[in-house]
C-alpha cells in the first residue's frame, strides 16, 4: 500500500455526546473529533496531521439540526454545509448563509463537510468563519460538566486555531439575523471555480426608512490570520443606497488589511481585491436591502 | 496497533462486509476490499472527484471518507449506474453517445455525480451542465463533450432516443 494514507488510528463512536465527551477527557490532545472529515481527512493522508484517536460524532443524535429562530440561525455540529444551504428558513432569516455556502468548494464537499466544522477548524480561507464574525455570531462549546458560548472575535485564535480546547466539541453555532432594513452579499474570487478563495467579501448594508445607509460592515477571508471585519459606516452613513460611496469604502478597506503573500497572490493584489470585492459586495447588498419589502427580521 | 473493525455496506444493492483497519478509506475499501476497481482514485485529497461515489443517494468523495464512519450506508459506485439487466444506464449511454470520455480514468467520477444530479434536476440547462460538473477535473476532453453527454443523459432519461 502507498504511503499518502493516514497514520493508523484509534476509531471511536460514541452514540451520545456524553460519551464524547468522556472519551475527549480520557484521550486528551491525542484526540481528535471528526465531523465530515472534509478539512481534516486530507490532512490526515497527506500525514499532514496524525491523531491517534479518532471520535467520530456523526452517530450521536440530534447534533444534524438547522433551526431558524425569530433572532437566528442555529446550526448543530453534524449539519451538512448542503442542509444549511438549501433549508428554506435558514436562507429567509439570514441569506448570506446561502450566499456564501455556494463558494464553499463543490457541492460534492458540501454534500459532508460540516459548517460547524469548518468553524472549528479556523481555515482563515474559509467562508463560514468570516459569515459568523460579520453576523456576531457564537460557537457554543461543551466540555465534560461545561458548556461556554464563544464570540467569533474570541473564537478564531490564528490560523487553524480556534477556541475548541482539547477535551471539548463545538456543538453548534448560532448566525443571527441582521436587524431592521438589512441586505447581505457575498463577492468572491478564486483561481478556478469552487477553490480556495484568494480573497472574498461578505457585506451587510443597514438602511433607514428614506433607503439611506445607516450602517454597513464587511467580512473578508484570506487578508490575515483569521476573519476580518472592517465597519465601513463612516463612508457610505447617510447616503442613498443606490449612489452611496463604495469606492470610498473599498478604500477604507484596502487600508485596513495586511495580508500575505503566497504562491497565489501577492500581498498587494490581495490587498487590490478586498478593495475591489467589498465595493461589489456592498454594492449587492445595498440593492438587496433596498429591494426588501418587509423592513428586514419584520 | 490499530484493531480491525467489520463494516458492511450495501453496495448496488448488495450487502458487502469486510474487517478492515479503521484508517481503510472508502476508496480503498471499494477497491482493495470489495474488488470494485471501477471507482478510480486519482488525487486522494479531494480535489479531482474521480473517486466520487453516492453514500445513501447523495455523491461524496470516497477518498474523504473512512469506510468505518459510513458502516450501514448505501453505496451506489459507477459500477451501479447500469440498467438492471447490465446494459448501459443513461448516464454511461450518454458519454458514449458524445464522446465524453478519452482516456476514461476520470468517468467514473462524472458518471455518478451526472446520476444524481440528474435525479434532482432532470432537465438542466447547458450553463446548468456545466456548473453541476465543475467539481469534477479531466484531462483530456476539454469538457464540451461531457457538457453534452450531461444534456444527452437528460434527453435519454426522458425517453428521447434521436
Amino acid at each position: 500500500m502507498r504511503l499518502v494514507k493516514p497514520s493508523p488510528f484509534v476509531y471511536h463512536r460514541p452514540t451520545t455526546l456524553d460519551q464524547v465527551l468522556e472519551i475527549l477527557a480520557e484521550v486528551g490532545a491525542d484526540g481528535k473529533v471528526l465531523a465530515g472529515g472534509q478539512s481534516l481527512i486530507p490532512l490526515m493522508s497527506m500525514r499532514l496531521a496524525a491523531p491517534a484517536h479518532l471520535v467520530d460524532i456523526n452517530h450521536v443524535d440530534g447534533l444534524d439540526r438547522v433551526e431558524t429562530e425569530r433572532d437566528g440561525v442555529r446550526v448543530g455540529a453534524t449539519a451538512r454545509h448542503a442542509a444549511v444551504e438549501r433549508n428554506p428558513a435558514a436562507f429567509a432569516s439570514v441569506p448570506l448563509l446561502r450566499q456564501a455556502l455556494v463558494h464553499v468548494a463543490h457541492p460534492t464537499i458540501r454534500n459532508r463537510g460540516t459548517t460547524v466544522g469548518s468553524l472549528a477548524h479556523a481555515d482563515p480561507s474559509g467562508e463560514m468563519t468570516a459569515v459568523l464574525a460579520l453576523l456576531g455570531g457564537t460557537v457554543t462549546l461543551a466540555g465534560r460538566g461545561s458548556e461556554r458560548t464563544v464570540g467569533a472575535a474570541d473564537f478564531f485564535q490564528g490560523p487553524l486555531e480556534s477556541a475548541v480546547r482539547p477535551d471539548e466539541v463545538a456543538v453548534e453555532a448560532f448566525f443571527p439575523a441582521p436587524e431592521g432594513r438589512t441586505g447581505s452579499a457575498w463577492a468572491e474570487v478564486s483561481r478556478r471555480h469552487g477553490d480556495y478563495a484568494v480573497c472574498g467579501v461578505g457585506a451587510l448594508v443597514t438602511l433607514d426608512d428614506d433607503l439611506r445607509v445607516t450602517a454597513s460592515v464587511v467580512g473578508l477571508i484570506s487578508v490575515g490570520p483569521t476573519p476580518v471585519v472592517v465597519d465601513v459606516s463612516d463612508a457610505l452613513a447617510g447616503q442613498p443606497h443606490d449612489t452611496a460611496d463604495v469606492v470610498a469604502a473599498g478604500a477604507l478597506v484596502r487600508a485596513a488589511v495586511d495580508p500575505e503573500p503566497d504562491i497565489h497572490a501577492t500581498a498587494e493584489y490581495r490587498r487590490h481585491l478586498a478593495g475591489a470585492l467589498t465595493e461589489r459586495a456592498l454594492r449587492d447588498a445595498a440593492r438587496a436591502a433596498g429591494a426588501s419589502v418587509d423592513g428586514g427580521d419584520a | 496497533m490499530t484493531e480491525g473493525h467489520q463494516v458492511a455496506l450495501t453496495v448496488n444493492g448488495i450487502p458487502r462486509a469486510a474487517h478492515v483497519p479503521a484508517r481503510r478509506l472508502l476508496s480503498d475499501f471499494l477497491r482493495h476490499d470489495l474488488g470494485l476497481t471501477g471507482t478510480h482514485v486519482g488525487c486522494e485529497h479531494g480535489v479531482c472527484g474521480a473517486c466520487t461515489v453516492l453514500v445513501d443517494g447523495r455523491p461524496v468523495r470516497s477518498c474523504l471518507l473512512f469506510a468505518v464512519s459510513v458502516d450501514g450506508a448505501s453505496v451506489t459506485t459507477v459500477e451501479g449506474c447500469c440498467e438492471p439487466d447490465g446494459s448501459l444506464g443513461p448516464v454511461q449511454q450518454a458519454f458514449w453517445d458524445r464522446h465524453g470520455l478519452q482516456c476514461g480514468f476520470c468517468t467514473p467520477g462524472f458518471v455518478t455525480t451526472i446520476t444524481a444530479y440528474l435525479e434532482e434536476n432532470p432537465d438542466p440547462t447547458e450553463d446548468e451542465a456545466r456548473e453541476a460538473i465543475a467539481g469534477n477535473l479531466c484531462r483530456c476532453t476539454g469538457y464540451q463533450n461531457i457538457i453534452a453527454s450531461v444534456l444527452r443523459a437528460a434527453d435519454l432519461r426522458r425517453g428521447v432516443r434521436a
